[in-house]
């Protein structure tokens, strides 16, 4: 999804950094905020940086026959919220930019706008409109992952036919040209980007009951008060297991001799 | 192997099937460029869609060969490992100190009396 320096025009290229700037802004306070407020979350926040930082230096081949790479973007956004998750993703962008000549600064605000902002804010949309449903937590933190992803080189495709309409077919023709080369690329990806998600959300259950509890990714599960941990641990475990369908099956044959 | 330990390895398996499985079927075999990166092969679509199209700027710094650039590819994955790593190893390792320190309190109290249900919790905890 990376848009390469220059290769966007210099109208295009100021619209997007204008669009992205007040995110941004906005993203920074959130983080200090979060910062002064709970320093105990440094931790957890270096973490999910580090997830996405993993996730946008893998490129990884995709059933088209052409390569591309998740975003990780998912992870942060449902745990401290996408604002925060937007200026990780801006840090992350602009590490590649500078050091890997991937991406650029005259398209980091269209990159940022797709990476850092809509990928997010889509991943968590889902991501609560599932739980509103009482979706396990498990699946709906698989679907916010892929949508969080998908909807970035979505979003990307689109930028790119804005800027380049096909010269006989319009928008609509390179929208489908761009959108075959990184949308369809992605699908895969994305399903992979969720598993993943899923891998660290469940360590993260694991390891980190309190902090996830204080961000409102457990408590809000089975509406259990925090008295009764035990119960609500083994309610996300199962939760677990819709999650991949293959081997739910398998995987239940041994529940009894779940452990905490 | 518990349960959850099985579930974890099977989601990565998944997920390395997910990548592999294109290059063993051969899926970029029609391509000229088998498994290029999407966003080379989008600004090459540009450059079809509008030939005069020239980047008006370029990197301020760019990888000298595709070997600098593949290590610094790496590096980035690397920090991102390492900090994954130390966080989960850090939390591991503050959830086991907290346990031996509970149980040394139960041995503690049971020491002191009546203990023992206390203790055979603390060991399923």
């Amino acid at each position: 999804m990376h848009i390469a320096e220059g290769f966007l025009p210099p109208a295009h290229a100021i619209a997007w950094g204008v669009a992205s700037a007040p995110f941004v802004v906005h993203g920074v306070r959130s983080l200090t905020r979060e910062v002064k407020e709970h320093p105990e979350s440094t931790l957890l926040l270096g973490a999910s940086g580090a997830f996405t930082f993993v996730l946008s230096a893998l490129k990884i081949p995709s059933v088209t026959g052409s390569c591309s790479h998740p975003t990780g973007t998912g992870l942060g956004a449902i745990l401290f919220r996408p604002p925060i998750m937007t200026v990780l993703g801006t840090i992350t962008l602009l590490f590649q930019a500078l050091l890997l000549a991937h991406g650029g600064l005259t398209t980091l605000g269209a990159n940022v706008f797709s990476m850092a902002i809509i990928g997010p804010w889509a991943g968590y949309a889902v991501y609560k409109l599932l739980k509103r449903y009482e979706v396990p937590l498990m699946v709906a933190v698989f679907f916010g992952a892929f949508v969080a992803d998908l909807s970035t080189y979505c979003v990307t495709s689109v930028q790119l036919a804005l800027a380049f309409p096909d010269p006989s077919s319009g928008f609509l023709g390179a929208l489908g040209k761009f959108g075959g080369i990184f949308a369809v690329t992605q699908i895969p990806l994305a399903v992979s980007e969720g598993l993943l998600t899923v891998l660290v959300m469940r360590l993260l259950v694991q390891s980190s009951k309190g902090e996830l509890t204080r961000l409102g990714v457990l408590l809000q599960s089975k509406g259990t008060r925090p008295g009764t941990r035990t119960e609500k641990s083994e309610a996300t475990e199962d939760a677990g297991a819709p999650g991949k369908p293959a081997k739910s099956e398998a995987s239940r044959t041994s529940e009894t001799g779940a452990s905490t | 192997m518990n349960r959850n330990t099985k579930i974890n390895i099977l989601l990565v398996v998944i997920v390395v099937a997910l990548a592999v499985l294109p290059l063993a079927l051969g899926l970029g075999d029609h391509k000229d460029e088998p498994f290029a990166g999407a966003d080379a092969q989008a600004e090459t679509a540009i450059t079809e869609i509008e030939p005069d199209y020239e980047p008006w700027f370029t990197p301020l710094y760019e990888p000298p060969s595709g070997e600098v650039e593949s290590a610094l590819f790496a590096l980035q994955a690397a920090i991102g490992a390492g900090v994954l790593a130390y966080y989960f190893g850090l939390r591991r390792g503050r959830r086991q100190g907290a346990e031996r320190a509970r149980a040394q309190e139960a041995d503690a109290a049971r020491s002191g009396g009546e203990a023992k249900d206390t203790r055979s919790r603390t060991e399923q905890v």
